[in-house]
């Protein structure tokens, strides 16, 4: 690990403060730590964010809820109010890693980990447009079982690991964020890139700003939900593929429906065209099977991941099958 | 055992040159000027000597770190708390699972300076006056291991699983994540929760069995 500078910060304010280019950001460390290990990460201080106030899940006004950057993986999955409220959010959250690091863990943390494509974690890769800009991409001629079948670049074709966030983006949730500026909000669909020219940038998240909370609107997809996770072993495995679906269903009628997809793009990727078809329509077999095809339109696999298309299709019915009680 | 850690952590500062020493000096006074937290104190050569106040196994312990030491090798280094094992020291094993305020993380992901304030219990902590921890005992008595070295990490993991399932924590595999009472801990139950702990001897029906016994024992609290 290099040699780094290291700052307690007391609040959020404090912590933007301090914050500088080559610095970053420590809370849980299940990444970061890990990263730094390989010698991926070098930043040349460390601000220590763990004592910040902002371990809080409140209800807001109107019904949705308040989950602070800082809570635990673990806390905010057995929160009663998110398991009665946005169970789909406790699925996706117990299905990543193991409990000893959904105890480290925090939920800004998840959202900013960094993809495991090996040619990114290993410094012996020599090209990877992620850690060396312009160094080019050994995973476009090399092992890509664990890589992207929607939205990558020639430049990059790494996926964002995260269950979470897959959770997230279905559940319409708004990141909010400090800097030295003041807050701002960043709707989840806008909060990752694709990896387009600039793969170095996994998110929108300026520098100098640190997450504070998530924010969930009320969910009308609690009754309906499931989150499917396809992997190489039964438990503590990244996702081949995971689908996060919600339904909305009153009078045996679909009035509305969010369907989103991981381990398949470098951010959790919501399948509209799927979400559409189920409109208004009753919960079927047949009509899940329509839904899983419109998941992987424009779907475009390389040699090694080809499986993948497949295996998100049928994750998608899977999941609106056991969602809308027709499994 | 707390006198040797100012030693060890001179014997790390006997390392740097001269040279660099002067450089640390030089820095930490522009820091002051800057008005930075006393805290940070480096420059090109070290990294920042944290002050970090840890109870360890109930005992009162004050370190001067190097910001880089993980909580496991200041276990293992500066405690001889040896029975926390380094496995693959990227979190993907779990036989450096510990307890920090009666909840199991994997230490060698953590860095120490960053539990300022914790309450650590390792393996060597969970007997008590003598006698072994009822997890512990179960161990024993169901075979669950072979060689040993995932089992330190093992025994934390299944302590804290039983006050995990008691509060009502649900998992991966638990039918209705709405229902919040205590865990009924089928093996199924007991093979996901304890899915952060890998035996390359496989001694995994031992483990399963043993953390069985324990939970109907109905003992096994934290720390």
């Amino acid at each position: 690990m290099n040699p780094f500078d290291f700052q307690r910060a007391g609040d959020a304010l404090g912590a933007v403060h301090a914050i500088s280019g080559d610095a970053k950001f420590l809370a849980g460390g299940t990444n970061l730590i890990d990263l730094m290990k390989n010698g991926v990460e070098r930043p040349r201080k460390l601000i220590d964010i763990n004592r910040v106030a902002l371990a809080a899940i409140e209800p807001l006004p109107g019904g949705g809820l308040r989950i602070g950057a800082l809570a635990r993986n673990s806390d905010t999955a057995n929160h009663p109010l998110v398991r009665q409220k946005y169970p789909l959010l406790s699925k996706a959250i117990l299905a990543g890693a193991s409990p000893q690091l959904r105890n480290l863990a925090t939920n800004g943390g998840n959202l900013m980990q960094r993809t495991r494509c090996p040619y990114f974690m290993n410094i012996e890769f020599a090209h990877c447009n992620k850690r060396i800009p312009g160094s080019g991409c050994d995973a476009l001629h090399g092992f890509q079982r664990m890589h992207a079948i929607f939205g990558a670049s020639e430049q990059c074709i790494a996926v964002h690991p995260s269950d979470m966030c897959v959770a997230l983006a279905a559940l319409d949730a708004v990141i909010r964020v400090q800097s030295p500026r003041g807050e701002r909000t960043i709707a989840m669909a806008d909060f990752h890139r694709l990896p387009g020219e600039t793969p170095q940038l996994d998110t929108n998240l300026k520098p100098d700003e640190l997450i504070t909370a998530i924010d969930l609107p009320p969910s009308p997809y609690a009754a309906h939900c499931d989150y499917i996770k396809v992997r190489d072993r039964a438990s503590y495995e990244f996702a081949l593929v995971s689908a996060a679906v919600g339904l909305d269903v009153e009078g045996g009628t679909i009035r509305g429906a969010r369907i989103s997809l991981g381990g398949v793009a470098h951010r959790p990727w919501r399948a509209e065209r799927a979400e559409q078809a189920v409109l208004g329509k009753r919960p079927a077999v047949e009509l899940f099977e329509t839904a899983g095809r419109a998941a992987v339109e424009g779907a475009r696999p390389y040699p090694g991941n080809a499986f993948k298309v497949h295996l998100a299709q049928r994750a998608v019915v899977r999941a609106l099958s056991a969602a809308g009680g027709v499994a | 055992m707390e006198p040797r850690l100012s030693h060890e952590s001179g014997g790390e500062k006997g390392d740097i040159s001269r040279r660099e020493c002067l450089t640390i000096v030089g820095s930490v006074a522009g820091g002051l000027v800057a008005g930075l937290p006393a805290i940070s104190a480096t420059s090109d050569g070290a990294s920042s000597s944290v002050t970090t106040n840890l109870r360890i196994n109930g005992q009162a312990h004050r370190f001067e770190l190097d910001a880089r030491v993980t909580l496991l090798d200041l276990l293992r280094e500066k405690l001889d708390l040896t029975g926390t094992k380094k496995g693959c020291d990227h979190g993907q094993c779990g036989a450096c699972t510990v307890l920090v305020n009666g909840r199991r993380i994997n230490s060698c992901l953590s860095l120490a300076a960053s539990h300022d304030g914790d309450e650590i219990t390792t393996v060597e902590g969970l007997a008590r006056g003598g006698q072994l921890h009822p997890v512990q005992a179960a161990f024993i008595e169901h075979d669950g291991f072979q060689c040993g070295y995932c089992t330190p990490g093992q025994l934390c993991s299944a302590v804290a699983l039983l006050s995990e399932a008691r509060k009502g924590d649900a998992s991966w595999v638990t039918a209705d994540v709405r229902r919040t009472e205590p865990v009924e801990l089928s093996d199924e139950e007991i093979r996901e929760r304890m899915s952060g702990n890998i035996c390359r001897c496989g001694a995994y029906p031992g483990i399963v069995q043993a953390v069985r016994m324990a939970s109907r024992l109905g003992q096994g609290s934290a720390g």
